[in-house]
Protein backbone atom coordinates (compact mmCIF):
# COMPACT_ATOMS: atom_id res chain seq x y z
CA UNK A 1 0.00 0.00 0.00
CA UNK A 2 1.18 3.26 -1.09
CA UNK A 3 1.15 6.02 1.80
CA UNK A 4 1.37 10.13 1.68
CA UNK A 5 4.80 10.55 3.73
CA UNK A 6 4.09 13.87 5.17
CA UNK A 7 0.06 12.76 5.67
CA UNK A 8 0.98 9.32 7.11
CA UNK A 9 -2.40 8.26 5.46
CA UNK A 10 -3.01 5.19 3.10
CA UNK A 11 -4.86 6.15 -0.03
CA UNK A 12 -7.81 4.19 -0.74
CA UNK A 13 -7.96 1.46 -2.84
CA UNK A 14 -7.31 2.14 -6.44
CA UNK A 15 -6.33 6.00 -5.82
CA UNK A 16 -2.69 7.27 -6.58
CA UNK A 17 -0.97 3.64 -7.73
CA UNK A 18 -0.74 1.49 -10.51
CA UNK A 19 -2.26 -1.84 -10.56
CA UNK A 20 0.86 -2.74 -12.93
CA UNK A 21 4.60 -2.23 -13.06
CA UNK A 22 5.54 0.52 -15.43
CA UNK A 23 3.99 3.43 -15.96
CA UNK A 24 -0.23 3.24 -16.61
CA UNK A 25 -1.93 5.91 -18.42
CA UNK A 26 -5.08 7.35 -15.92
CA UNK A 27 -6.68 9.92 -18.43
CA UNK A 28 -7.28 8.70 -22.31
CA UNK A 29 -9.13 10.63 -24.52
CA UNK A 30 -10.70 9.16 -27.58
CA UNK A 31 -11.44 11.35 -30.37
CA UNK A 32 -12.99 13.69 -27.80
CA UNK A 33 -14.12 16.94 -29.74
CA UNK A 34 -16.11 19.40 -28.41
CA UNK A 35 -18.24 22.27 -30.55
CA UNK A 36 -20.74 25.07 -29.03
CA UNK A 37 -23.86 25.46 -30.79
CA UNK A 38 -24.05 28.92 -32.20
CA UNK A 39 -26.69 30.32 -33.61
CA UNK A 40 -27.64 27.47 -35.39
CA UNK A 41 -24.21 26.58 -36.33
CA UNK A 42 -21.65 24.25 -34.66
CA UNK A 43 -18.56 26.13 -33.68
CA UNK A 44 -15.68 23.80 -33.10
CA UNK A 45 -13.94 24.29 -29.80
CA UNK A 46 -11.86 21.17 -29.63
CA UNK A 47 -10.84 19.11 -32.95
CA UNK A 48 -10.64 15.20 -32.27
CA UNK A 49 -7.90 14.92 -29.97
CA UNK A 50 -6.40 11.48 -28.82
CA UNK A 51 -4.18 11.96 -25.53
CA UNK A 52 -2.71 9.83 -22.98
CA UNK A 53 -2.28 11.87 -19.67
CA UNK A 54 -0.07 9.09 -17.27
CA UNK A 55 -0.27 8.28 -13.59
CA UNK A 56 2.02 10.64 -11.64
CA UNK A 57 2.79 12.57 -14.12
CA UNK A 58 2.64 16.53 -14.53
CA UNK A 59 1.33 17.53 -17.74
CA UNK A 60 1.04 21.09 -19.03
CA UNK A 61 -1.16 22.33 -21.77
CA UNK A 62 -0.40 25.65 -23.41
CA UNK A 63 -1.54 27.49 -25.67
CA UNK A 64 -3.17 30.96 -26.22
CA UNK A 65 -6.62 31.95 -25.08
CA UNK A 66 -9.11 30.35 -27.83
CA UNK A 67 -6.63 27.69 -28.54
CA UNK A 68 -9.31 24.93 -26.65
CA UNK A 69 -7.07 24.43 -23.61
CA UNK A 70 -9.64 25.74 -21.46
CA UNK A 71 -12.15 23.21 -22.87
CA UNK A 72 -9.75 20.24 -22.82
CA UNK A 73 -9.47 20.33 -19.15
CA UNK A 74 -12.46 20.47 -18.48
CA UNK A 75 -14.03 17.52 -20.77
CA UNK A 76 -11.74 15.43 -18.05
CA UNK A 77 -14.26 16.44 -15.19
CA UNK A 78 -17.02 16.76 -17.81
CA UNK A 79 -17.54 20.21 -16.56
CA UNK A 80 -18.11 20.42 -20.51
CA UNK A 81 -19.56 17.07 -22.11
CA UNK A 82 -17.74 16.24 -25.18
CA UNK A 83 -19.68 16.10 -28.49
CA UNK A 84 -18.03 13.10 -29.25
CA UNK A 85 -15.45 11.16 -28.41
CA UNK A 86 -14.49 9.01 -25.07
CA UNK A 87 -13.24 10.29 -22.01
CA UNK A 88 -11.18 7.11 -20.06
CA UNK A 89 -10.30 7.45 -16.36
CA UNK A 90 -8.60 4.42 -15.21
CA UNK A 91 -9.80 2.68 -18.14
CA UNK A 92 -13.49 3.63 -17.62
CA UNK A 93 -15.62 6.08 -20.02
CA UNK A 94 -16.78 8.46 -17.23
CA UNK A 95 -18.89 9.98 -20.51
CA UNK A 96 -21.77 7.31 -19.58
CA UNK A 97 -22.06 7.85 -16.09
CA UNK A 98 -25.00 8.53 -14.59
CA UNK A 99 -25.66 11.66 -12.55
CA UNK A 100 -24.67 9.49 -9.09
CA UNK A 101 -21.34 8.06 -10.89
CA UNK A 102 -20.53 11.32 -11.81
CA UNK A 103 -20.27 12.90 -8.82
CA UNK A 104 -18.67 10.73 -7.01
CA UNK A 105 -16.33 10.36 -9.84
CA UNK A 106 -15.64 14.22 -9.32
CA UNK A 107 -14.63 13.85 -6.05
CA UNK A 108 -11.32 11.59 -7.53
CA UNK A 109 -10.78 15.00 -9.41
CA UNK A 110 -9.71 18.05 -8.01
CA UNK A 111 -9.73 21.31 -9.77
CA UNK A 112 -7.83 24.64 -8.82
CA UNK A 113 -8.85 28.11 -11.03
CA UNK A 114 -7.14 30.92 -12.18
CA UNK A 115 -9.21 33.12 -9.80
CA UNK A 116 -10.02 30.66 -6.75
CA UNK A 117 -13.43 30.57 -6.90
CA UNK A 118 -13.92 30.70 -3.05
CA UNK A 119 -16.74 30.82 -1.38
CA UNK A 120 -16.44 34.33 0.43
CA UNK A 121 -19.06 33.76 2.95
CA UNK A 122 -17.46 30.68 3.97
CA UNK A 123 -14.09 30.83 6.26
CA UNK A 124 -10.86 28.81 4.96
CA UNK A 125 -11.40 26.12 7.13
CA UNK A 126 -15.47 25.86 6.05
CA UNK A 127 -14.14 26.36 1.97
CA UNK A 128 -11.62 23.58 3.00
CA UNK A 129 -14.56 21.15 4.69
CA UNK A 130 -17.07 22.02 1.83
CA UNK A 131 -15.76 19.55 -0.85
CA UNK A 132 -16.34 16.57 2.37
CA UNK A 133 -19.63 18.20 3.44
CA UNK A 134 -20.94 17.95 -0.27
CA UNK A 135 -19.96 14.29 -0.39
CA UNK A 136 -21.76 13.62 2.70
CA UNK A 137 -19.82 10.49 3.69
CA UNK A 138 -17.62 11.98 6.28
CA UNK A 139 -18.17 12.61 10.04
CA UNK A 140 -17.57 15.64 11.42
CA UNK A 141 -14.44 14.53 13.14
CA UNK A 142 -12.65 13.31 10.06
CA UNK A 143 -13.67 16.69 8.27
CA UNK A 144 -12.22 18.22 11.52
CA UNK A 145 -9.13 16.15 11.15
CA UNK A 146 -8.77 16.43 7.35
CA UNK A 147 -8.75 20.19 6.97
CA UNK A 148 -6.07 20.47 9.87
CA UNK A 149 -4.04 18.67 7.95
CA UNK A 150 -4.21 19.75 4.78
CA UNK A 151 -4.58 23.91 6.32
CA UNK A 152 -0.78 21.99 7.74
CA UNK A 153 0.47 21.00 4.09
CA UNK A 154 -0.27 24.27 2.64
CA UNK A 155 1.45 26.05 4.94
CA UNK A 156 -1.91 28.28 6.57
CA UNK A 157 -2.82 26.88 9.76
CA UNK A 158 -3.18 29.95 11.56
CA UNK A 159 -5.53 31.08 8.85
CA UNK A 160 -8.32 28.50 9.22
CA UNK A 161 -10.96 31.07 10.70
CA UNK A 162 -10.44 33.96 8.34
CA UNK A 163 -12.58 34.85 5.40
CA UNK A 164 -11.10 34.70 2.09
CA UNK A 165 -11.22 38.47 1.39
CA UNK A 166 -8.58 38.75 4.41
CA UNK A 167 -5.89 36.05 2.35
CA UNK A 168 -3.56 37.55 -0.65
CA UNK A 169 -3.82 35.89 -3.79
CA UNK A 170 -1.27 33.32 -3.31
CA UNK A 171 -2.84 32.62 0.23
CA UNK A 172 -6.23 31.85 -1.92
CA UNK A 173 -4.63 29.77 -4.30
CA UNK A 174 -3.31 27.32 -1.32
CA UNK A 175 -6.66 27.44 -0.04
CA UNK A 176 -7.86 25.94 -3.20
CA UNK A 177 -5.22 23.38 -3.20
CA UNK A 178 -6.08 22.57 0.06
CA UNK A 179 -9.95 22.32 -0.83
CA UNK A 180 -9.08 20.75 -4.27
CA UNK A 181 -7.34 17.90 -2.27
CA UNK A 182 -10.34 17.45 0.48
CA UNK A 183 -11.31 14.21 -1.08
CA UNK A 184 -8.26 12.69 -1.41
CA UNK A 185 -8.37 13.01 -5.17
CA UNK A 186 -5.76 11.12 -7.92
CA UNK A 187 -6.08 13.89 -10.26
CA UNK A 188 -5.83 17.72 -9.38
CA UNK A 189 -6.79 19.86 -12.48
CA UNK A 190 -5.27 23.12 -12.75
CA UNK A 191 -6.77 25.81 -14.94
CA UNK A 192 -4.25 28.92 -15.11
CA UNK A 193 -3.82 28.57 -11.68
CA UNK A 194 -1.30 30.87 -11.54
CA UNK A 195 -1.73 33.62 -14.21
CA UNK A 196 -3.52 35.68 -11.32
CA UNK A 197 -0.43 35.86 -9.38
CA UNK A 198 2.59 37.90 -9.46
CA UNK A 199 5.70 35.63 -9.99
CA UNK A 200 6.97 35.52 -6.67
CA UNK A 201 3.73 33.98 -5.65
CA UNK A 202 3.62 32.15 -8.67
CA UNK A 203 7.32 30.36 -7.60
CA UNK A 204 5.70 29.04 -4.18
CA UNK A 205 2.77 28.01 -5.39
CA UNK A 206 4.04 26.13 -8.14
CA UNK A 207 6.45 24.61 -5.52
CA UNK A 208 3.39 23.38 -3.92
CA UNK A 209 2.12 22.00 -6.94
CA UNK A 210 5.63 19.85 -7.38
CA UNK A 211 5.78 18.91 -3.79
CA UNK A 212 1.93 17.99 -4.30
CA UNK A 213 2.86 15.55 -6.90
CA UNK A 214 5.86 14.19 -5.58
CA UNK A 215 4.62 13.21 -2.13
CA UNK A 216 1.20 12.21 -2.98
CA UNK A 217 1.33 11.11 -6.23
CA UNK A 218 -0.98 12.96 -7.70
CA UNK A 219 -1.14 13.15 -11.44
CA UNK A 220 -1.70 17.01 -12.34
CA UNK A 221 -3.36 18.31 -15.77
CA UNK A 222 -2.01 22.35 -15.98
CA UNK A 223 -3.40 24.62 -18.40
CA UNK A 224 -1.22 28.00 -18.59
CA UNK A 225 -0.19 30.67 -21.29
CA UNK A 226 2.69 30.76 -19.49
CA UNK A 227 5.36 28.31 -21.04
CA UNK A 228 7.73 29.12 -17.65
CA UNK A 229 5.16 27.09 -15.48
CA UNK A 230 5.59 24.81 -17.83
CA UNK A 231 9.47 24.72 -17.89
CA UNK A 232 9.32 24.94 -13.84
CA UNK A 233 6.99 21.67 -13.44
CA UNK A 234 5.69 20.02 -16.32
CA UNK A 235 7.01 16.43 -17.61
CA UNK A 236 5.31 16.43 -20.69
CA UNK A 237 3.57 19.28 -22.92
CA UNK A 238 1.55 19.31 -25.26
CA UNK A 239 0.91 22.86 -27.30
CA UNK A 240 -2.81 23.90 -28.60
CA UNK A 241 -3.48 26.13 -31.56
CA UNK A 242 -6.62 26.72 -32.86
CA UNK A 243 -8.45 23.79 -31.37
CA UNK A 244 -5.81 20.89 -31.52
CA UNK A 245 -2.50 19.82 -30.26
CA UNK A 246 0.16 20.67 -32.52
CA UNK A 247 3.03 19.69 -30.23
CA UNK A 248 3.33 17.06 -27.74
CA UNK A 249 6.30 15.56 -25.97
CA UNK A 250 8.74 15.92 -22.96
CA UNK A 251 9.48 19.28 -22.09
CA UNK A 252 13.37 18.78 -22.41
CA UNK A 253 12.16 18.00 -25.76
CA UNK A 254 9.44 20.28 -26.63
CA UNK A 255 11.16 22.93 -24.80
CA UNK A 256 14.30 22.93 -26.44
CA UNK A 257 14.10 21.66 -29.76
CA UNK A 258 10.23 23.37 -30.70
CA UNK A 259 8.75 22.51 -34.07
CA UNK A 260 5.88 23.93 -34.74
CA UNK A 261 5.69 27.99 -35.22
CA UNK A 262 3.17 28.09 -32.14
CA UNK A 263 5.82 26.51 -29.69
CA UNK A 264 8.40 28.60 -31.15
CA UNK A 265 6.84 31.35 -30.33
CA UNK A 266 6.15 30.55 -26.45
CA UNK A 267 9.52 29.34 -26.20
CA UNK A 268 10.93 32.56 -27.48
CA UNK A 269 8.19 34.34 -25.54
CA UNK A 270 9.37 32.76 -22.16
CA UNK A 271 13.01 33.55 -23.05
CA UNK A 272 12.38 37.49 -23.40
CA UNK A 273 14.17 36.65 -26.69
CA UNK A 274 13.62 39.55 -29.48
CA UNK A 275 13.81 37.75 -32.70
CA UNK A 276 14.51 41.06 -34.90
CA UNK A 277 17.54 42.06 -32.72
CA UNK A 278 18.84 38.81 -32.62
CA UNK A 279 18.58 38.76 -36.60
CA UNK A 280 20.04 41.88 -36.66
CA UNK A 281 23.03 40.13 -34.38
CA UNK A 282 23.58 37.73 -36.69
CA UNK A 283 24.40 39.45 -39.88
CA UNK A 284 27.16 41.39 -37.86
CA UNK A 285 28.44 38.02 -36.88
CA UNK A 286 30.76 36.67 -39.31
CA UNK A 287 31.71 32.84 -40.22
CA UNK A 288 29.04 29.97 -39.37
CA UNK A 289 26.49 30.33 -36.81
CA UNK A 290 25.63 27.22 -34.44
CA UNK A 291 23.16 26.91 -31.84
CA UNK A 292 24.38 24.41 -29.20
CA UNK A 293 22.12 22.54 -26.67
CA UNK A 294 23.45 21.39 -23.51
CA UNK A 295 21.63 19.25 -21.47
CA UNK A 296 21.61 17.47 -17.96
CA UNK A 297 25.34 16.93 -17.02
CA UNK A 298 27.13 17.98 -20.24
CA UNK A 299 25.76 21.63 -18.93
CA UNK A 300 28.66 21.98 -16.68
CA UNK A 301 31.26 20.49 -18.56
CA UNK A 302 34.38 23.28 -19.97
CA UNK A 303 33.72 22.44 -23.08
CA UNK A 304 34.03 25.14 -25.41
CA UNK A 305 38.27 26.15 -24.56
CA UNK A 306 38.72 22.05 -25.67
CA UNK A 307 36.95 22.27 -28.63
CA UNK A 308 38.47 24.99 -29.90
CA UNK A 309 42.05 23.95 -29.05
CA UNK A 310 41.54 20.72 -30.64
CA UNK A 311 39.60 22.05 -33.71
CA UNK A 312 41.46 25.54 -33.94
CA UNK A 313 38.24 27.30 -34.52
CA UNK A 314 37.73 30.94 -33.07
CA UNK A 315 34.25 31.40 -31.72
CA UNK A 316 32.44 34.66 -30.00
CA UNK A 317 29.32 33.63 -27.97
CA UNK A 318 26.23 35.58 -29.58
CA UNK A 319 23.78 34.67 -27.26
CA UNK A 320 23.68 32.01 -24.16
CA UNK A 321 21.33 31.10 -21.12
CA UNK A 322 21.68 28.45 -18.79
CA UNK A 323 18.69 27.65 -16.42
CA UNK A 324 16.96 24.10 -15.38
CA UNK A 325 13.63 22.64 -16.88
CA UNK A 326 11.99 20.77 -14.16
CA UNK A 327 14.88 19.05 -12.32
CA UNK A 328 17.20 18.96 -15.79
CA UNK A 329 19.62 21.75 -16.18
CA UNK A 330 20.06 22.90 -19.99
CA UNK A 331 22.12 25.27 -21.71
CA UNK A 332 21.86 27.32 -24.62
CA UNK A 333 24.97 28.71 -26.62
CA UNK A 334 24.74 30.65 -30.41
CA UNK A 335 27.84 30.87 -31.52
CA UNK A 336 29.97 31.89 -34.62
CA UNK A 337 32.58 30.09 -35.97
CA UNK A 338 35.77 31.46 -37.81
CA UNK A 339 38.81 29.93 -38.91
CA UNK A 340 39.95 26.08 -38.25
CA UNK A 341 38.23 22.42 -38.61
CA UNK A 342 34.39 23.16 -38.21
CA UNK A 343 33.54 19.84 -39.42
CA UNK A 344 35.52 18.55 -36.11
CA UNK A 345 34.55 21.04 -33.81
CA UNK A 346 30.93 20.19 -34.85
CA UNK A 347 32.10 16.32 -34.21
CA UNK A 348 33.43 17.42 -31.14
CA UNK A 349 30.37 18.95 -30.12
CA UNK A 350 28.22 16.17 -30.81
CA UNK A 351 30.33 13.69 -29.43
CA UNK A 352 29.77 14.98 -26.02
CA UNK A 353 26.08 14.76 -26.31
CA UNK A 354 25.50 18.57 -27.14
CA UNK A 355 22.67 18.82 -29.56
CA UNK A 356 24.12 21.40 -32.82
CA UNK A 357 21.72 23.41 -35.04
CA UNK A 358 23.46 24.68 -37.93
CA UNK A 359 21.53 28.50 -38.12
CA UNK A 360 23.96 29.81 -40.78
CA UNK B 1 -47.08 75.09 22.51
CA UNK B 2 -47.00 71.52 21.54
CA UNK B 3 -50.58 71.15 22.35
CA UNK B 4 -51.68 74.11 20.01
CA UNK B 5 -50.26 72.75 17.30
CA UNK B 6 -51.19 69.07 16.98
CA UNK B 7 -54.79 69.89 18.51
CA UNK B 8 -56.18 66.93 16.30
CA UNK B 9 -53.51 64.58 17.09
CA UNK B 10 -54.66 61.52 19.07
CA UNK B 11 -51.67 59.64 20.05
CA UNK B 12 -53.48 56.65 21.04
CA UNK B 13 -55.01 56.61 17.47
CA UNK B 14 -51.58 57.40 15.86
CA UNK B 15 -50.32 54.70 18.23
CA UNK B 16 -52.47 51.71 16.73
CA UNK B 17 -52.61 53.42 13.16
CA UNK B 18 -48.42 52.45 13.77
CA UNK B 19 -48.43 49.54 14.94
CA UNK B 20 -51.15 48.50 12.12
CA UNK B 21 -48.60 49.16 9.54
CA UNK B 22 -46.08 47.71 11.48
CA UNK B 23 -48.14 44.26 11.03
CA UNK B 24 -49.33 44.81 7.49
CA UNK B 25 -45.25 45.61 6.10
CA UNK B 26 -44.39 42.57 8.66
CA UNK B 27 -46.91 40.28 7.57
CA UNK B 28 -46.43 41.09 4.04
CA UNK B 29 -42.75 40.85 3.72
CA UNK B 30 -42.74 37.50 5.29
CA UNK B 31 -45.06 36.32 2.66
CA UNK B 32 -43.29 37.83 0.41
CA UNK B 33 -40.29 36.20 1.22
CA UNK B 34 -41.88 32.92 1.43
CA UNK B 35 -42.84 33.31 -2.61
CA UNK B 36 -40.48 35.71 -3.61
CA UNK B 37 -37.36 33.78 -3.00
CA UNK B 38 -37.99 30.56 -4.70
CA UNK B 39 -39.76 32.04 -7.40
CA UNK B 40 -36.63 34.19 -7.70
CA UNK B 41 -34.47 31.27 -7.39
CA UNK B 42 -36.60 29.38 -9.96
CA UNK B 43 -35.95 32.53 -12.38
CA UNK B 44 -32.45 32.66 -11.75
CA UNK B 45 -32.37 28.74 -12.56
CA UNK B 46 -34.10 28.36 -15.57
CA UNK B 47 -32.88 31.10 -17.41
CA UNK B 48 -30.46 31.45 -20.04
CA UNK B 49 -27.37 29.56 -19.31
CA UNK B 50 -28.01 28.54 -15.97
CA UNK B 51 -28.26 25.29 -14.37
CA UNK B 52 -32.01 23.95 -15.44
CA UNK B 53 -32.80 26.28 -18.47
CA UNK B 54 -35.94 26.28 -19.41
CA UNK B 55 -36.74 28.80 -21.64
CA UNK B 56 -40.77 27.97 -21.53
CA UNK B 57 -40.25 27.65 -18.02
CA UNK B 58 -39.06 31.33 -17.71
CA UNK B 59 -40.95 33.06 -20.37
CA UNK B 60 -43.99 31.84 -17.80
CA UNK B 61 -42.75 33.14 -14.91
CA UNK B 62 -40.99 35.75 -15.92
CA UNK B 63 -44.19 37.26 -17.62
CA UNK B 64 -46.53 36.32 -14.44
CA UNK B 65 -43.59 38.28 -12.62
CA UNK B 66 -43.80 41.27 -15.24
CA UNK B 67 -47.51 41.74 -14.92
CA UNK B 68 -47.77 41.81 -11.63
CA UNK B 69 -45.05 44.34 -11.22
CA UNK B 70 -46.42 46.66 -14.52
CA UNK B 71 -49.66 47.00 -12.86
CA UNK B 72 -50.05 50.29 -10.82
CA UNK B 73 -50.13 49.61 -6.82
CA UNK B 74 -52.66 51.97 -6.22
CA UNK B 75 -54.77 49.52 -9.30
CA UNK B 76 -53.67 46.23 -7.91
CA UNK B 77 -55.66 46.96 -4.45
CA UNK B 78 -58.54 46.97 -6.66
CA UNK B 79 -58.55 44.40 -8.67
CA UNK B 80 -57.13 42.54 -5.81
CA UNK B 81 -60.41 42.62 -4.22
CA UNK B 82 -62.51 39.43 -5.23
CA UNK B 83 -59.39 37.25 -4.58
CA UNK B 84 -58.95 39.40 -1.50
CA UNK B 85 -62.10 38.62 0.06
CA UNK B 86 -61.63 34.51 -1.21
CA UNK B 87 -58.80 34.20 0.84
CA UNK B 88 -59.36 36.77 3.95
CA UNK B 89 -62.85 37.45 3.93
CA UNK B 90 -63.07 40.57 3.76
CA UNK B 91 -60.99 43.51 1.75
CA UNK B 92 -61.17 46.01 4.26
CA UNK B 93 -58.94 46.71 7.04
CA UNK B 94 -54.90 45.35 8.74
CA UNK B 95 -55.91 41.92 7.33
CA UNK B 96 -57.68 42.76 3.81
CA UNK B 97 -54.34 44.77 3.04
CA UNK B 98 -52.03 41.80 3.30
CA UNK B 99 -52.88 39.85 0.06
CA UNK B 100 -52.52 42.94 -2.29
CA UNK B 101 -49.38 43.89 -0.12
CA UNK B 102 -48.00 40.50 -0.97
CA UNK B 103 -48.97 40.73 -4.51
CA UNK B 104 -46.77 43.38 -5.74
CA UNK B 105 -44.26 42.61 -2.72
CA UNK B 106 -43.39 39.30 -3.76
CA UNK B 107 -42.63 39.74 -7.95
CA UNK B 108 -40.55 42.51 -6.88
CA UNK B 109 -38.79 40.65 -4.52
CA UNK B 110 -38.28 37.30 -6.75
CA UNK B 111 -36.65 40.02 -9.61
CA UNK B 112 -34.12 41.71 -6.90
CA UNK B 113 -33.51 37.75 -5.95
CA UNK B 114 -32.98 36.62 -9.14
CA UNK B 115 -30.20 39.77 -9.97
CA UNK B 116 -28.23 39.32 -6.99
CA UNK B 117 -28.02 35.47 -7.65
CA UNK B 118 -26.60 36.14 -10.99
CA UNK B 119 -24.43 38.70 -9.22
CA UNK B 120 -22.86 35.74 -7.92
CA UNK B 121 -19.01 34.13 -9.56
CA UNK B 122 -20.19 31.70 -12.49
CA UNK B 123 -16.92 30.09 -11.37
CA UNK B 124 -18.40 29.38 -7.88
CA UNK B 125 -21.24 27.49 -9.30
CA UNK B 126 -18.50 25.68 -11.67
CA UNK B 127 -16.20 24.95 -8.35
CA UNK B 128 -19.26 23.56 -6.67
CA UNK B 129 -19.82 21.19 -9.73
CA UNK B 130 -16.20 20.29 -9.81
CA UNK B 131 -16.48 19.08 -6.59
CA UNK B 132 -19.08 16.68 -6.79
CA UNK B 133 -22.12 18.88 -5.76
CA UNK B 134 -25.39 18.82 -6.93
CA UNK B 135 -28.26 20.95 -8.18
CA UNK B 136 -29.22 21.78 -4.16
CA UNK B 137 -26.05 21.81 -3.14
CA UNK B 138 -25.53 24.19 -5.64
CA UNK B 139 -28.23 26.38 -4.60
CA UNK B 140 -27.91 26.15 -0.39
CA UNK B 141 -24.84 25.75 -0.09
CA UNK B 142 -23.14 28.31 -2.64
CA UNK B 143 -25.34 30.31 -4.33
CA UNK B 144 -28.05 31.19 -1.53
CA UNK B 145 -25.21 32.11 0.68
CA UNK B 146 -23.09 34.13 -1.59
CA UNK B 147 -26.32 35.87 -2.16
CA UNK B 148 -26.80 36.54 1.14
CA UNK B 149 -25.71 39.72 0.94
CA UNK B 150 -27.59 40.78 -1.99
CA UNK B 151 -30.91 39.54 -0.78
CA UNK B 152 -30.77 41.14 2.37
CA UNK B 153 -30.32 44.36 0.59
CA UNK B 154 -33.39 42.93 -1.32
CA UNK B 155 -35.81 42.62 2.12
CA UNK B 156 -34.82 45.84 2.81
CA UNK B 157 -35.99 47.73 -0.23
CA UNK B 158 -39.13 45.53 -0.68
CA UNK B 159 -39.87 46.32 3.26
CA UNK B 160 -39.46 49.77 2.32
CA UNK B 161 -41.81 50.04 -1.08
CA UNK B 162 -44.21 47.71 1.11
CA UNK B 163 -44.50 50.92 3.74
CA UNK B 164 -45.51 53.17 0.97
CA UNK B 165 -47.99 50.50 -0.66
CA UNK B 166 -49.32 49.82 2.98
CA UNK B 167 -50.28 53.36 3.51
CA UNK B 168 -51.58 53.48 -0.23
CA UNK B 169 -53.77 50.69 0.92
CA UNK B 170 -55.19 53.27 3.18
CA UNK B 171 -57.72 54.50 -0.12
CA UNK B 172 -59.11 51.53 -0.27
CA UNK B 173 -60.26 50.86 3.64
CA UNK B 174 -56.87 49.68 4.88
CA UNK B 175 -55.71 50.25 8.24
CA UNK B 176 -52.20 51.86 9.25
CA UNK B 177 -50.55 55.23 9.21
CA UNK B 178 -51.96 55.47 5.57
CA UNK B 179 -55.92 55.46 6.20
CA UNK B 180 -55.09 58.07 9.50
CA UNK B 181 -53.65 60.31 6.88
CA UNK B 182 -56.47 60.00 4.43
CA UNK B 183 -59.10 60.14 6.70
CA UNK B 184 -58.14 62.81 8.80
CA UNK B 185 -55.30 64.32 7.11
CA UNK B 186 -56.26 64.77 3.72
CA UNK B 187 -60.56 64.41 3.97
CA UNK B 188 -60.26 66.55 7.27
CA UNK B 189 -57.90 68.57 6.52
CA UNK B 190 -55.83 67.98 9.66
CA UNK B 191 -52.80 69.00 8.36
CA UNK B 192 -50.80 68.24 11.90
CA UNK B 193 -52.05 64.63 11.76
CA UNK B 194 -50.89 64.66 8.07
CA UNK B 195 -47.45 65.94 8.99
CA UNK B 196 -47.20 63.32 12.34
CA UNK B 197 -48.13 60.58 10.50
CA UNK B 198 -45.81 61.23 7.40
CA UNK B 199 -42.82 62.10 9.94
CA UNK B 200 -44.05 58.44 11.34
CA UNK B 201 -43.46 56.96 8.06
CA UNK B 202 -40.35 58.85 7.32
CA UNK B 203 -38.49 57.23 10.74
CA UNK B 204 -39.79 53.87 10.18
CA UNK B 205 -38.19 53.91 6.47
CA UNK B 206 -35.03 55.13 8.15
CA UNK B 207 -35.21 52.84 10.45
CA UNK B 208 -35.50 49.74 7.89
CA UNK B 209 -32.86 51.12 5.70
CA UNK B 210 -30.34 51.37 8.74
CA UNK B 211 -30.83 47.91 10.16
CA UNK B 212 -30.78 46.13 6.33
CA UNK B 213 -27.58 48.14 5.91
CA UNK B 214 -25.95 46.71 8.67
CA UNK B 215 -27.17 42.89 8.14
CA UNK B 216 -25.68 43.66 4.66
CA UNK B 217 -22.45 44.46 6.45
CA UNK B 218 -22.91 41.83 8.55
CA UNK B 219 -22.78 39.04 6.04
CA UNK B 220 -21.00 40.38 3.53
CA UNK B 221 -17.53 39.05 3.81
CA UNK B 222 -16.07 40.46 0.51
Amino acid sequence: MRYNQRLFVPYPQGVGQCLTEGLCSVIELDQVQKSYQVGGRAIPALQPTDLTIDTGEVFGIVGHSGAGKSTLVRLINLLERPTGGRVLVDGEDVTHYDAAELRAFRRKVGMIFQHFNLLSSRTVADNIAFPMKLAGIYSKAQIRDRVAELLALVSLTDQGNKYPSQLSGGQKQRVGIARALACRPSILLCDEATSALDPQTTQSVLRLLAEINRELGLTIVLITHEMDVVRRICDRVAVMDGGRIVEMGAVTDVFLHPEHPTTRDFVFESENVDRDELQQDFEHAAGRILRLTFRGESTYKPLLGHVARQSGVDFSILSGRIDHIKDTPYGQLTLSLVGGNLEQAMAEFELADVHVEVVR
Amino acid sequence: MMESLLTNVDWVEIGWASWDTLVMVGMSLLFSVLIGLPVGVLLFLTGKRQLLEQPVAYAILSFIVNVLRSVPFIILLIVMIPVTVMIIGTSLGVAGAIPPLVAGGAPFFARLVETSLREVDRGIIEATQAMGGNVRQIIFGALLPEALPGIIAGITVTAITLVSYAAMSGVVGGGGLGDLAIRFGYQRFQTDVMVITVALLVVFVQLLQMLGDRLVLYFSRK
